[in-house]
């Protein structure tokens, strides 16, 4: 719930909606209400008005209902003798106890609702939302009271789980109703609710049950009753497998969306080291420059095109490529091309280039990070089994990763450019020879590389935060997943980048995410000594 | 990768003079090398002497600030000078060289810190960050590190176990080149993320600092930081000569041929791998004792040492002396760091621009580095006029500036290995 504020106003303006078809409904037959129930609101105490309106609230009969829209409307009026009166639009007043239609007597007073009023009402009115007929105010209603439901509103949630027919809201419902319940002194209660508890998938309703199932530190079991802690515990294993396999399938997900992410960041890499043998430790940075080309456009939509602003994402994807590429063309024009042949060398010099783009990136940007927002169509997400949320960005991420893939794959299998790359990689001389230009194609194959770089860093912007040291930290990461997966192959970067997403949000929950990186770091150095080609080595007689 | 290296083929020429070649060993160094050597270390050895006894007033003061800064260089002088070995000489590009060398520092570190004693700002037997992270007692790594001498042992033997079973599996299964530099990359990035943990062991985020006393005495007073810096200079001194007799040697030949022509030496019936694991080995564990040495000095040890741009900085230090020569990684380390002083004090934003164009340049435009160049102007010829150049030590007939794979160099050598065997 980020902004109460502005959901609240919602809320209470659906409600009202609500109220005033609920009363036209209601008129004709208005029931009496209970004079306890109404008496109270006629007393100068506080407590006593919160409390009356707390149990209409729960009360949810349409006379309650239409009392506490009159009293929001401050239309309820307190005699002198303290008898409650509502006063309709035509300036009758109607006793709610009574439905006796008299005219207002002289010396009553309003009864003014205050702001511990007004909350009382806004309390009452969330509970009413329950059984709303549209099922989306049910679910909103049933989730809000999952973090601030009352002893007092645990009539109503029973009696909204016992009509309540949409899973969503069901499930909700059950686990507050079930908190409640499970609080309370009646034994047969608290089993109730453990039995129902067995059909959450909730990880919360996990040290629910589990403090009624199993004993503390000392050994005492803090349910006294043997039958009510055997229901908990049956449930709580239910729960528990079912929370397990949603755990499971929620880190299959994130694996295979941190797949994606080192897959962009390591495809580029794929090329220029894989293909060329060039080791770009300036790979982060053009990943980098990718995200601040993102940034870039969409400052410019913000200024000149707002209407179009949610699709900024769409035109930074080619301005990325382009500006990454040119980028690596001019690099390996001015600097690499004069290294070939010297892996070491022009491992330094891209690393000083490295250096030279972050702080000129810090120069004309800051050293501050820079705000990319994610478009509507991109943010938020869809819950899945019960509490795994798969994020849209992250679907989407997925989705561009593998068209990316595929783009190269044509590209390069497909097309001239992709032939003569091959041609180059495979035997320069030759190629040289029957007039491949092999200048222009290096050229051509390293801007390719920075080029993908760039799209991967359009997607990283959607994750992360976009600062100078954004592609430090991938660099060590995507060299790893080119140097497991086997150089120069396309099949091994992508089975090497899935296969180290998935170990790593497997291990993450067993070995926390720092020292899950270490293991997986030192399972690489050691699986590197075993298979110093990688996964996929090119089968070959050469000695060096 | 071989065959990719500028060769120069000289190959009929050296035959002629292989009879006359195992030369009377010439001196470890020139007569005007050697009285230069002297004069920069009496030189350098004046440095604390002044700072120590003369009064602050005197014009001959020096203050203890420059003393802490020459000790810090030289502690990366001799960082630098390991790396050398490896990569000047034996062509094994180690990225990784700041975990040895923070390894080394966290070893000495951990008697430093056992040294303050109960006077942090918790009065504990634990050391401040323990005490904050709620240890109750030491975790078992940290027994006997009370003793001086234990810590040392751990100095040595920390980085050069972890080096000899790294190198031993690497170098096993021949992986060389940029394979090797990626490799210890991510194993000084994983080493850093694991003591960048809490619960490792050794203060998180902020390592060790604080540091009261070393052996008895107060670590900030003049005169320990003066002894300090002693220590450091004569280590200096050793290892520039111990490493200027190693390569000199006919180990050191070996050293060389495996830069130059790996499989040529493997064919000849060598087994490099226990070559390249004994200069790897030394390498980490002079660049733990660097690393023990700089703490006390600089007076904190944390994970950002281990950083992989800390090692790639180490590796310029020698690429800007000059790679393959010894006195270039010392002067490399004293350039660039004296440029990152002045630069970060004075135009902080520059100093990354000028890191960088300091990478770009000396690859381009200086392969040999300064050493090179200084050669290049000098265009001597005599076998031994400089220190160490491989190049110029093998043969007199190639220039100075002969490219790193001189194809002689690793003949000669094995060659020469080859008939003192049979």
């Amino acid at each position: 719930m980020k902004s109460p504020t502005p959901y609240r106003w919602i809320v209470r303006l659906r409600c009202l909606a609500l109220c005033v078809a609920w009363t036209m409904f209601a008129m004709p037959a208005m029931a009496a209400l209970d004079a306890d129930l109404v008496k109270p609101l006629g007393s100068d105490d506080s407590d006593q008005k919160v409390a009356a309106i707390a149990k209409l609230g729960t009360l949810a009969t349409p006379e309650a209902i239409a009392l506490l829209k009159a009293l929001r409307d401050e239309t309820v009026y307190v005699t002198a003798e303290g008898r409650v009166l509502v006063v309709d639009a035509d300036s009758n007043a109607v006793d709610p106890i009574t439905d006796e239609k008299l005219a207002l007597p002289d010396g009553s007073d309003n009864i003014v609702i205050n702001n511990r009023l007004r909350g009382a009402l806004d309390a009452a009115d969330s509970g009413l939302q329950l059984l709303s007929p549209e099922v989306a105010k049910r679910r909103a209603a049933a989730h809000a009271l999952e973090q601030e439901a009352d002893p007092a509103q645990l009539p109503l949630l029973q009696r909204a789980l016992a009509k309540e027919t949409d899973a969503e809201a069901r499930e909700s419902l059950v686990l507050t109703t079930s908190a409640l319940e499970l609080k309370s002194p009646d034994p047969a209660l608290r089993r109730t609710a453990a039995e129902r508890l067995s059909e959450s998938s909730s990880a919360s309703v996990r040290p629910l049950l589990a403090a009624l199932a199993e004993p503390d530190a000392q050994g005492h079991y803090a349910e006294p009753d043997p039958q009510v802690r055997s229901a908990a515990a049956i449930s709580l294993r239910a729960v528990n497998g079912r929370v397990t396999r949603a755990e499971y399938l929620g880190n299959a997900f994130y694996g295979i969306s941190l797949a994606s992410i080192l897959l962009l960041a390591a495809l580029g890499l794929a090329i220029t080291f894989g293909l060329m043998g060039i080791i770009n430790m300036a790979h982060g940075e053009l990943l980098m420059i990718g995200a601040y080309s993102t940034y870039l456009v969409q400052s410019v939509f913000r200024q000149f095109f707002p209407a179009a602003i949610e699709w900024y994402l769409l035109a930074a994807v080619p301005v990325a490529f382009i500006v990454a590429s040119l980028i690596g063309m001019a690099l390996e024009r001015s600097v690499i091309r004069w290294l070939y042949g010297r892996p070491l060398e022009t491992l330094l010099a891209t690393w000083g280039i490295s250096l030279i783009l972050q702080q000129a990136v810090r120069s004309l940007f800051g050293a501050q990070n820079v705000e990319v927002s994610n478009p509507a169509w991109m943010s938020g997400g869809i819950t899945i089994m019960g509490g795994v949320v798969v994020a849209w960005n992250r679907i989407m991420i997925i989705g561009f990763a593998a068209l990316v893939l595929l783009l190269v794959w044509i590209l390069l299998n497909r097309t001239r450019l992709g032939l003569f790359v091959r041609a180059v990689t495979q035997n320069r001389r030759m190629a040289d020879c029957v007039g491949v230009p092999t200048g222009r194609v290096d050229m051509l194959t390293f801007g390719l590389g920075s080029g993908i770089a760039g799209l991967g860093g359009v997607a990283l912007s959607q994750l992360g935060n976009v600062g100078p040291d954004l592609g430090q930290s991938y660099i060590v990461d995507s060299f790893m997943v080119v140097v497991l997966g086997g150089v120069g192959q396309l099949a091994g970067t992508v089975i090497a980048a899935i296969g180290l997403g998935e170990v790593n949000k497997f291990l993450e929950p067993v070995a926390g995410a720092v020292l899950g990186k270490i293991i997986i770091l030192v399972v690489i150095v050691l699986f590197i000594q075993k298979r110093p080609q990688g996964l996929f080595a090119l089968k070959g007689r050469s000695v060096d | 990768m071989d065959a990719s290296l500028p060769m120069t083929k000289e190959s009929s020429g050296m035959k002629t003079r292989t009879k006359s070649y195992a030369p009377p060993r010439p001196a470890l160094f020139s007569k005007p090398v050697w009285t230069g050597l002297v004069a920069t270390v009496i030189v350098l050895a004046l440095v604390p002497i002044l700072n120590v006894f003369v009064p602050p007033d005197s014009a001959l003061h020096v203050s203890s600030y420059a003393v802490a800064l020459l000790g810090k260089f030289m502690c990366y002088a001799i960082a630098a000078l390991a790396l050398d070995l490896v990569w000047g000489y034996t062509g094994i590009l180690s990225l990784g060289h700041g975990m040895f060398f923070a390894l080394g520092g966290y070893a000495h570190g951990m008697y430093l810190m056992r040294a303050i004693g109960r006077e942090g700002a918790y009065h504990s037997d634990l050391p401040d960050f323990m005490v904050f992270l709620d240890y109750k007692a030491y975790p078992w790594f940290w027994s006997f590190t009370e003793h001086w001498w234990y810590c040392m042992l751990l100095v040595v033997f920390v980085p050069g176990i972890l080096a000899f079973v790294f190198g031993y599996f690497a170098f096993r299964s021949r992986i060389k080149g940029v394979y090797f530099s990626i490799i210890t990359q991510a194993l000084t990035f994983a080493a850093m993320l694991l003591f960048f943990r809490n619960a490792t062991g050794f203060g998180g985020n902020n390592g060790f600092t604080d540091f009261k006393r070393i052996l008895g005495f107060p670590i900030t007073a003049g005169s320990t930081r003066a002894v300090l810096y002693l220590v450091t200079l004569a280590f200096l001194f050793a290892t520039l000569i111990g490493a200027r007799m190693l390569v000199r040697s006919k180990f050191g030949r070996v050293l060389t041929a495996v830069r130059d022509a790996e499989s040529r030496l493997m064919f000849v019936g060598y087994d490099q791998l226990w070559f390249k694991l004994f200069v790897w080995t030394l390498s980490a564990v002079l660049c733990g004792i660097a690393g023990a040495l700089y703490v006390p000095q600089v007076g904190i040890i944390n994970p950002g040492e281990m950083s992989p741009p800390n090692s790639i900085e180490m590796v310029i230090w020698v690429a800007t002396g000059g790679r393959g020569t010894l006195i270039g990684p010392i002067i490399g380390a004293g350039v660039v760091n004296g440029l990152k002083t002045f630069l970060t004090t004075t135009f902080p934003e520059v100093w990354l621009y000028a890191l960088g164009l300091v990478f770009v340049l000396v690859t381009l435009f200086l392969p040999q580095g300064i050493v090179g160049l200084f050669r290049k102007l000098m265009k001597k010829k005599t076998e031994d006029a400089f220190i160490g150049g491989p190049a110029a030590a093998a043969s007199s007939s190639t220039p100075p500036l002969a490219p790193l794979g001189d194809e002689t160099v690793a003949e000669a050598a094995v060659r020469d290995a080859v008939g003192s065997e049979s």
